[in-house]
């Protein structure tokens, strides 16, 4: 029993999903769900699709190279049984996973480092084009200042109407 | 197949002749031949006569009188015909008895069992029956011996008559007899039960042992468990004795040596008891026979110098058998034991249950480093990855590597943490500021996306039946003072200009208007949406389940009560769009639209609208 890859979103298939595609030159091609099937049968190139790990990884959105990845090789020759091998594999595995995982998310802490300096910008930019769907014009000309009074006003209509008719 | 004129071999010929009468099938062929001369001339003196045919007619004429005089002919010889045609057919049936090849001939009385003998050892299904002459005519079988094809031939049965008596079954074997170079087995029924004594089947063999002459000779007792050799009674003793004697005559007259087992010999066709060490022997014989005659015969002389069999010429007296190691002489001796002694696998498997029951243990002959590893199982899979491929011994020794990497990053991060800090942050007012701009752009979005997805349903109505006060003047004084203007002045002016007061700007006193203003506004504010939605009826209906059919209601069940709703609800659609307050209203606010009724048309006539 084997955990594949998928060819096309390089998730992995577990055993009763998917399917197999056997080319007619012997090389075959595993698909995890039929969105990857029916992606290859378009002739869509993975490395041009953009939720695929394909992609992911040439644009450097995820980590390509490192220590970690070297772990996991498929070996061609079977080595013999060793139980004590065996257990240290297995711990192993859980170690080699954490580390992994942390170092996937420095890679993209590391990505998003930028972000901050340009959501500034951004929010500077909005308040200063935007800032009339709060504040009108006239008010901000009266008062440099930008404050938000909320000011309840009930329009007592008969005092303002009586004053203009008397006029 | 054609008429054979002249036959090569003599067995042959003699053999048509016995079976055909040569003269009459000579005869007969000869007739044929003048009818084919004669047929030939007229044709010629007719072909001849054609050159001088002045019409058509008289060619065609001509040939037809030909063709009658050869039909003629022909008919006169039909007997002859008929009689070769049946010949032909029987011919075409006859054994195709090779006479150069190794042969067998079997003969004896009839029913002594030589048909049996004959199906015993080749192919042939030759007819066995309790009758005498069962076997009508000669059939050739084929066996092997020492990689050779002996044919084997079969003979009616012959009986003890003066030569001329004999009639035509009889004549065949008598041919072949004389005529094949084969070795021949001369059976022998010693219980009688063919009907006939050994006395008379002693005599048969001494009237045709001038037949046997040059032939290897075999004298076979049939029917032994009937009737073993050694109860026969001294009389048929002596008469089998004497057969014996004549066929060693005939093995001395070869120069081989007067071996007693080979001449006489006997067997049961019935129990199979000798009868292949018979067929053996007369093999043996006839392949003795004929091998010495080749290395008699000239041509055999041209072919020796071609084979040569090479001997290693011993150096000296010492005897050399083969050198095997004591060793080795022990492993063997052991492997035999243990052949006898050694549990198989299918023992096993039949002891606890038989093949479907039992499922062999593979990894008993596993070899590992420590034998109690022989019954673990090993995980192929954990969490997402392939055991197999992390597997290595120095798998600890990578991981601690790793590991201090993995510290060593982390305190080169920790150093580079902080600074993302810029100069140009924004202040807690301008944040709020900027809070409450979203907030905006958001419900402004969220009122788009609701007015989209309402349009097919949502009536399209003037301003002044706006039901949700959108366009209110208090609402605009309120939104107004929330921007930061003071909205009293738009506000009058809005008053000011509203239809209503239009009209009645000069008729109005000072004190009533301001009542009229305000209570315009107090009958709006009781129908509030929310009023509408918190009524009775409806806090009832949604605790209860949609579909839920209650049995005074008239519904079959709950799918059918489903689709009744589904259609109302479908009907009020089309009347909220239509602005309907119910079905039965049938308003139309105005019955005179300006738009319908006025202007004039660019082009075209405006008689009717």
């Amino acid at each position: 029993m084997r955990l594949e890859k998928c060819w096309f979103c390089s998730s992995t298939i577990y055993p009763g999903h998917g399917i197999q595609f056997v080319r007619n030159d012997a090389k075959i091609f595993r698909f995890c769900r039929s969105k990857c099937h029916k992606n290859f049968k378009m002739k869509r190139n993975p490395r041009k699709v953009k939720w695929t790990k394909a992609y992911r990884r040439l644009h450097g959105k995820d980590m390509t190279q490192d220590s970690t990845f070297e772990f996991e090789r498929k070996r061609n020759r079977p080595e013999r049984y060793d139980r004590n091998v065996t257990e240290m594999t297995l711990k192993a595995i859980k170690k080699i996973d954490k580390i992994r995982v942390t170092r996937e998310a420095q890679h993209h802490k590391m990505r998003m480092k930028g972000n901050k300096a340009i959501e500034q910008e951004a929010a500077i930019k909005e308040l200063e084009n935007s800032i009339n769907l709060v504040k009108a014009p006239a008010a901000l000309q009266q008062g440099s200042e930008i404050t938000l009074p909320k000011i309840k006003v009930k329009v007592s209509q008969s005092q303002d109407v009586g004053e203009r008719m008397e006029e | 197949m054609p008429f054979p004129v002249s036959v090569n071999s003599t067995c042959a010929r003699d053999l048509l002749h016995v079976l055909y009468n040569k003269d009459h099938y000579k005869l007969a062929l000869g007739q044929v031949n003048t009818a084919r001369n004669i047929v030939g001339k007229i044709a010629k003196d007719y072909v001849r006569l054609l050159k001088y045919g002045d019409s058509l007619y008289r060619c065609k004429s001509l040939k037809v009188a030909a063709l009658g005089r050869m039909c003629t002919v022909i008919k006169r010889i039909s007997p002859s015909l008929a009689y070769l045609e049946q010949i032909r057919q029987h011919m075409a049936r006859l054994p195709s008895i090779d006479p150069n090849t190794r042969t067998i001939l079997i003969c004896g009385y009839p029913n002594v069992g030589k048909s049996s003998f004959m199906n015993k050892i080749t192919r042939a299904d030759v007819d066995v029956q309790p009758y005498a002459f069962t076997t009508k005519s000669l059939f050739v079988g084929h066996t092997d011996y020492k990689y050779l094809r002996y044919q084997v031939i079969d003979t009616p049965g012959i009986l003890d008559r003066p030569f001329e008596d004999r009639n035509i079954i009889e004549m065949c074997s008598i041919t072949a007899l004389a005529h094949l170079k084969a070795a021949v087995l001369f059976f022998l029924d010693v219980s009688g039960s063919c009907g006939y004594s050994i006395e008379q089947q002693a005599a048969l063999f001494h009237s045709i042992k001038s037949l046997f002459m040059n032939k290897p000779l075999i004298v076979v007792c049939n029917k032994i468990d009937l009737q073993p050799l050694e109860g026969l009674s001294e009389e048929d003793m002596k008469f089998v004795m004497e057969m014996k004697t004549e066929a060693i005559k005939t093995v001395l007259a070869q120069g081989g040596d007067s071996n007693d087992d080979e001449v006489l010999l006997t067997m049961s066709t019935m129990t199979d008891e000798g009868v292949i060490a018979v067929k053996n022997a007369a093999c043996e014989r006839l392949l003795n026979q004929r091998v010495e005659i080749k290395m008699k015969s000239k041509k055999i002389n041209d072919c020796l110098n071609r084979f040569h069999v090479a001997i290693p010429k011993p150096r000296d007296t010492k005897e050399r058998p083969p050198c095997i190691p004591p060793a080795v002489l022990e492993a063997r001796a052991k492997v035999n034991e243990e052949k006898g002694k050694r549990k198989l696998e299918k023992d096993l498997e039949e002891e606890n249950g038989g093949a479907g029951v039992y499922s062999a243990n593979l990894r008993k002959h596993y070899i590992l480093a420590d034998e109690e590893w022989k019954e673990d199982i090993m995980p192929e899979i954990l969490d997402g990855h392939n055991v197999y491929d992390f597997v290595d011994p120095d798998i600890l020794l990578r991981l601690e590597e790793l590991e201090r990497e993995e510290g060593l990053h982390l305190e080169a991060n920790a150093d580079e943490e902080d600074f993302e800090m810029d100069g140009k942050e924004l202040t807690e007012e301008e944040q709020q500021l900027l809070a409450e701009i979203r907030r905006k752009k958001n419900l402004l979005i969220q009122e788009h996306r609701m007015k989209k997805s309402t349009a097919e349903s949502r009536p399209i109505v003037p301003r002044k039946f706006d039901k949700d006060k959108k366009y209110t003047s208090k609402r605009m004084g309120r939104e107004l003072s929330a921007l930061g203007i003071d909205p009293s002045k738009a506000i009058d002016r809005a008053r000011s200009r509203s239809v209503t007061r239009r009209g009645r700007k000069r008729e109005r006193s000072l004190g009533r208007e301001g009542e009229e203003g305000e209570a315009m506004d107090i009958d709006d504010e009781l129908s509030n949406k929310k009023l509408r939605t918190s009524s009775r009826s409806r806090s009832r209906s949604k605790s209860r389940p949609p579909g839920e059919v209650t049995p005074g209601e008239g519904f079959k069940d709950s799918a059918q009560k489903l689709k009744a709703i589904k259609i109302a609800k479908k009907s009020v659609k089309v009347r909220n769009k239509a602005a309907r307050k119910g079905e039965a209203d049938r308003v139309i606010p105005n019955l005179k639209p300006k738009h319908l009724f006025s202007g004039k048309r660019s082009i075209g006539k405006t008689t009717r609208r």
